[in-house]
């Protein structure tokens, strides 16, 4: 009966393993492009998983699909190229930079200059407003000496 | 003046844009394949394995690939809007039955009718990577030159019959 308990969990560890499947490589190099590839590819069923990440079919399927074209000696531009070619710029979760997915990677620090010119606008705007209300304290001030200065004389 | 109506057009131009996020449908992903050539393909026809379908055999037509598969319970719901288009007998429909099993795949035709000129069966989802198929069913539309003219994602209902495949098929028909 103690050894219920471990058997289930015994089971359950399997079915968590069993997301990935393991892939063999004779090269490593093979290994660690397999790796980044399969990191960098969106799974579209799941959109917001990796294919390294997701067990749904597709992903299955994507990771079969890298594999063999890395044993077939491909490099990993032409494995991106073919996966942009047949699901879109989508399928990357890094995106290429090209007229199409400019917006996306330019977007940011267009927020970011605009941000910095708000910030100097607003602080130029406080500094001239200060100066005036300055100079008009001052001019006040000034008005006020002459005419105790006026009145002591008289 | 303008202290109040700058705030107020910001604000008006994020509601627009987070409106247009939200009716965006994530599922639709532009297909980088509309205008280019149809993958070639070149697969069993499910009720005669034997024989295979390859792509040159539907050249010089203008016709319709249906992705589907028996386990896909959105492909029974758009069934019977092919099963009433083929009846129209304006295009041929070529069925991609996708990851499935013949078995399968045959029973489930026999059940609900077989709007398909052929089945072919793409088992190891090959052809389906070929075709950027992500979400069964998928149906796309192919004119005489072999060309991906229009990819339709998700279940095919009447209304889109009418006011899109219809009048493609029309147009690509009249294409020399």
């Amino acid at each position: 009966m103690k050894s219920l308990p471990i058997l289930i969990l015994l089971v359950l560890s399997f079915q968590c393993v069993a997301g990935v499947e393991y892939k063999k490589f004779d090269d490593p190099e093979k290994e660690q492009a397999y790796r980044v590839l399969i990191e960098e590819l969106r799974c579209l069923v799941c959109q917001n998983q990796t294919i390294a990440d997701s067990n749904a079919d597709l992903a299955k399927d994507l990771r079969r699909q890298v594999y063999e074209m890395l044993e077939k000696g491909q490099s990993q531009d032409e494995i991106v190229d073919f996966m942009i070619a047949r699901y879109g710029d989508f399928v990357m979760y890094n995106p290429q930079f090209k007229a199409k997915t400019g917006v996306l990677w330019i977007a940011p620090f267009v927020f970011l200059l605009s941000g910095f010119i708000l910030v100097w606008i607003i602080s130029r705007r406080k500094k001239t407003e200060n100066n005036m209300e300055a100079k008009e304290q001052q001019k006040q001030k000034r008005a006020k000496i002459k005419s105790l200065l006026d009145q002591g004389e008289q | 003046m303008l202290k109040f109506i700058t705030p107020l057009i910001l604000f008006i131009a994020m509601v627009i844009f987070l409106a247009m996020g939200l009716s965006l449908n994530p599922r639709d992903i532009p297909s980088p394949l509309i205008n280019k050539p149809a993958p070639e393909f070149s697969l069993p026809i499910l009720a005669t394995p034997e024989k295979v379908l390859s792509k040159a055999d539907m050249a010089e037509k203008v016709w319709l690939l249906n992705v589907w598969a028996s386990w896909c319970s959105s492909c029974r719901a758009e069934h019977p809007v092919f099963n009433e288009l083929v009846k129209m007998n304006i295009v041929p429909i070529i069925g991609l039955n996708y990851k499935d099993e013949p078995w399968a795949a045959q029973k489930w035709l026999n059940q609900l009718g077989n709007p398909y000129q052929v089945s072919i069966m793409d088992r190891e989802g090959r052809t389906g990577i070929d075709y950027g198929v992500y979400a069964v069913p998928e149906t796309f539309v192919i004119d005489k030159k072999g060309l991906i003219r229009y990819k339709h994602t998700g279940v095919v209902k009447w209304n889109d019959v009418q006011q899109t495949l219809l009048p493609m098929i029309k147009q690509l028909n009249a294409e020399i």
